[in-house]
């Protein structure tokens, strides 16, 4: 009986070790060991007023980034999030500068419905073609990445769409530049749609069946899942985080063009992968890709702030950090 | 027993106080074993005993965490990752892991492929591939993909890669759980021609007839210590059980309960076909256990996967309780009570990367919480409940489903099914790589339901089962179904009548 004894004992010293989940520990600890690296390149970066800049500017990603959590726990891949931020932030600008409806305040809530519904459907025709078209998502999306880029070229006819009504502008600045309680309202927004995603994703049946269907899809249909309704709403899910990007992009320059959003899924991939979650899908962490994208914009930030690097290299190092990432996850789950 | 076995045939390979940790949780408690040449040696032991777990630290898969592996009386530390073939070790694993994308022979020789003039030539490999099928008796076309193969194809180009490996020491770990007993005589037809060569095995299976009928010397494990080692010939099937187990086996079928002829039709399958299965008719009243027997290939499981909604139907009716059930919709299925548990535990049962609790409510999560809001306490309670019911044994309570013992997938895989709380139970192979205490323990649960009033179907290649378990038993053949017995003509010559073609009679 001594035998099982030391196994309860050894076991329970085991336990504490294995209670930390490294692949959930490893995007913090980069993240805190960067603050450290920032601090070391220039004493300004660690002032509340940088980390909050920094923070503010991580929000189109970021939020876009948690859609595509979504979509890639469900074993999926969007390509063509850039592309639809600059077509459904086009929409926006063109239905405000219409003129449809007089009064301003009331022509803004339309504008964000109507931002709101154009990204639901985007994200609902990739998942369509995917899912009932049976086209691998890569190249589904790979198509509609295309389109979209290619129907806001056409609106914009090459140039830039300028949100013209000085009433409006006025009314709608303070959605990226204001600021609640002292906080910035991007982070704000970044906060809310990460914990109501967070939520969705931990918390409920749907969370549940994104994870079964991105693990093993043939074990989710013998289990009742509806496959193809979990991996479609993904999608819409994902266009409805882009749609909410939009509406923190378009006050903040108040533009578009053909060229906005341009290498933005690559971002996101990026923020999504370094943040934890298994690009095979079956695995989602929500907090994993926000802190995947703060890592991102804070590489681009100590590049500015330092004098050692080019920040024309800020591709390259970002482009670097998804390899790196997927080595980091590759050991860790050998080790386990 | 082979007579050249004597007791003083040499030992070519050892454990010495073998202990094993995962995670800091001791799963093998310092087990002595011992192979010698030319024998084939069975090792015992209940679902998560440590049988695959010792087998594997044997065939350097994984390494001790304490004690040492003698090979030839040599200490040795065996290399990782299959590398141990090279000194002539080769294992079967019990959740095989054959390259989906390969065609079978490309797999048989995955590593050592054989050239010609720095070309692969595969015109060799196919014809050898083909050779080793054959002596299997084997139909496997050489060219197939593995993913196009059923599992007990898979198992076979499994063996036949082990068997063509020119192994002295090879281990099977439960080879024949999704065979055919033809294919298993196949199979043993050869393990006892390379036992003539000297070649040694070692057997893990909970099927007690085939280690009677195969084995030389009998190893028991119990949670994961050595109980017993001793010649086949001195035990019988009781007395393995018992050591198994450590306490008495009561019988291991309950009595039958024949449901009363007035009861009510629970489902009614009339004329379905699907592209294989041809005009299948079928009632379950309440209260019965149906049995459905044949062999492999007969399209038992196509026709209940289109029962359950999970297959297209070419034609025919589905209803329950007189409600017409509509084609191919598994969630018109589940709503009217049909639940199907699969026999493909890996690829259609569990979440491999997931735990015990997000396998178990997987299909049932309507029942834990409200408007889709999931209640991590009402989860914690199932697994609770469930761990108690079927009797899942796991040592450590987070370990991912892809790290259980099979035995206690099994059980997950049926508790799982079961918390749909279903009113008719489809229940393909219950008892793959279930140990006699356990098998016992789902029987008796099986008998359970049918009392409490429930209507199941048993889908079986185990004889013995469909016999003690069913009260009418539907033969199939060819996609059809060839006879239902009744009463006194269930027995294991009348079905396998029926099965190789001998008799028909039109399904009632
Ligand atoms: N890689 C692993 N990580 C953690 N635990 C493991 C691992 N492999 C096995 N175990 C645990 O070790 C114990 C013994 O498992 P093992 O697979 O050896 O049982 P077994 O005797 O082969 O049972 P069965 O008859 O069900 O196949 C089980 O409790 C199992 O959960
Ligand atoms: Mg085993």
């Amino acid at each position: 009986m001594t035998a099982s004894e030391d196994a309860a004992e050894t076991s329970a010293r085991g336990r504490t070790w294995r209670d930390i989940d490294l692949r959930a520990v490893a995007p913090f600890a980069a993240l805190a060991l960067l603050l450290i690296v920032g601090a070391l390149v220039n004493p300004n970066f660690i002032g509340l007023n940088n980390l909050a800049n920094v923070a503010t500017r991580s929000a189109f990603i970021a939020i876009i980034a948690v859609g595509a959590t979504f979509v890639i726990s469900s074993g999926d891949l969007d390509l063509s999030v850039g592309s639809m931020v600059a077509f459904v932030a086009s929409i926006m600008i063109l239905f405000m500068n219409s003129g449809a409806i007089a009064d301003p305040s009331l022509m803004l809530a339309a504008a964000v419905a109507l931002t709101i519904i154009i990204g639901a459907g985007c994200g609902l025709a990739n998942g369509l073609i995917t899912t009932v078209g049976r086209i691998e998502p890569f190249i589904a999306t790979l198509g509609t990445m295309g389109i979209y880029r290619g129907l806001t070229t056409w609106l914009s006819q090459g140039g830039a769409i300028t949100l013209r009504e000085p009433e409006l502008q006025t009314l709608y600045r303070p959605a990226y530049f204001g600021t609640i309680l002292g906080v910035p309202v991007p982070i704000v927004v970044i906060l809310a749609v990460t914990i109501v995603a967070a939520f969705v994703l931990y918390r409920t049946r749907y969370g549940r069946h994104v994870v079964a269907v991105g693990s093993n899809s043939d074990v989710a249909r013998y289990s009742g899942i509806p496959v193809n309704r979990v991996r479609t709403i993904a999608f819409v899910i994902q266009g409805v985080c882009v749609a909410i990007a939009v509406l923190l992009y378009v006050p903040r320059l108040g533009s578009t063009s053909a060229t906005t959003g341009i290498l933005w899924e690559l971002q996101a991939i990026t923020a999504v992968v370094v943040g934890g979650t298994a690009l095979k899908g079956g695995a989602g962490r929500v907090w994993g890709t926000i802190c995947g994208a703060f890592i991102l914009e804070l590489v681009g930030n100590i590049m500015l702030l330092s004098n050692f690097i080019s920040e024309y290299l800020i591709g390259a190092i970002q482009g670097a950090i998804i390899i790196i990432a997927m080595l980091v996850q590759r050991s860790l789950v050998r080790k386990s | 027993m082979n007579p050249d076995v004597a007791d003083g045939a040499p030992v070519v390979l050892a454990a010495r106080r073998v202990s094993k940790s995962f995670n800091g949780v001791q799963v093998l408690f310092s087990v002595n074993f011992e192979l010698r040449a030319g024998e084939i040696h069975a090792l015992m032991g209940e679902n998560g005993a440590g049988k695959s777990t010792l087998v594997k630290i044997l065939s350097g898969f994984e390494q001790p965490t304490s004690g040492e592996i003698l090979l030839d009386g040599q200490p040795t530390k065996l290399p990782p990752n299959g590398q141990a073939e090279a000194l002539g070790i080769v294992i079967i694993h019990q959740e095989f892991n054959l390259a989906e994308h390969l065609t079978v022979s490309e797999s048989l020789f995955l590593g050592r492929e054989v050239t010609r003039f720095g070309v692969l030539d595969r015109k060799f490999m196919r014809a050898e591939t083909r050779r080793v099928l054959d002596q299997l008796g084997s139909h496997v076309d050489e060219n197939a993909l593995i993913s196009s193969l059923s599992i007990a194809d898979k198992q076979m180009v499994e063996i036949a890669k082990a068997i063509s490996r020119d192994a002295r020491i090879i281990f099977m770990d439960e080879p024949t759980a999704v065979l055919s007993r033809e294919e298993t005589n196949y199979l043993f037809r050869q393990v006892r021609k390379l036992r003539e060569r000297g070649t040694s095995f070692v057997f893990v299976s909970h099927k007690l007839d085939e280690v009677m009928e195969l084995t030389d010397r009998v190893t028991v494990l119990r949670d994961g210590q050595w109980v017993k080692t001793a010649p086949t010939s001195i035990l019988d099937g009781e007395s393995i059980a018992q050591l198994m187990v450590g306490r008495e086996l009561s019988s291991l079928y309950p009595a039958k309960q024949e449901p009363s002829v007035d009861e009510d039709v629970m489902l009614s399958v009339a004329g379905l076909s699907t592209q294989y299965v041809q005009d299948a008719s079928f009632d379950v009243r309440k209260g019965e256990i149906l049995g459905f027997s044949g062999l492999i290939g007969s399209g038992r499981t196509e026709l209940m996967e289109a029962v359950a909604g999970l297959r297209s139907r070419t034609a025919g009716e589905v209803s329950v309780r007189g409600t017409p059930v509509p084609a191919g919709d598994v969630h018109a299925a589940n709503r009217v009570g049909i639940a199907y548990m699969t026999k493909d535990r890996k690829h259609k049962g569990l979440l491999l990367n997931s735990g015990m609790t997000a396998n178990l409510t997987l299909q049932s999560l309507d029942r834990h919480g409200e408007h889709g809001y999931l209640s991590p306490k009402s989860e914690a309670a199932a697994l609770e409940r469930a761990r108690r019911r079927f009797d899942i044994r796991v040592r450590d309570g987070r370990v991912v489903a892809g790290r259980m013992s099979g035995g206690n997938q099994q059980k997950l895989l049926l508790a799982k099914v079961m918390e749909t709380e279903p009113d008719v139970i489809i229940i393909d192979e219950p008892t793959r790589g279930i140990d006699v205490g356990t098998k016992q323990q789902i029987y008796h649960f099986i008998s359970a339901l049918a009392r409490d009033g429930k209507s199941i179907i048993v889908v079986s290649s185990e004889m013995p089962e469909i016999i003690g378990l069913c009260t009418r038993v539907a033969v199939m053949r060819e996609g059809r179904i060839v006879g239902i017995l009744e009463g006194e003509e269930i027995s294991e010559q009348e079905i396998m009548r029926y099965s190789a073609g001998l008799k028909k009679k039109t399904a009632a």
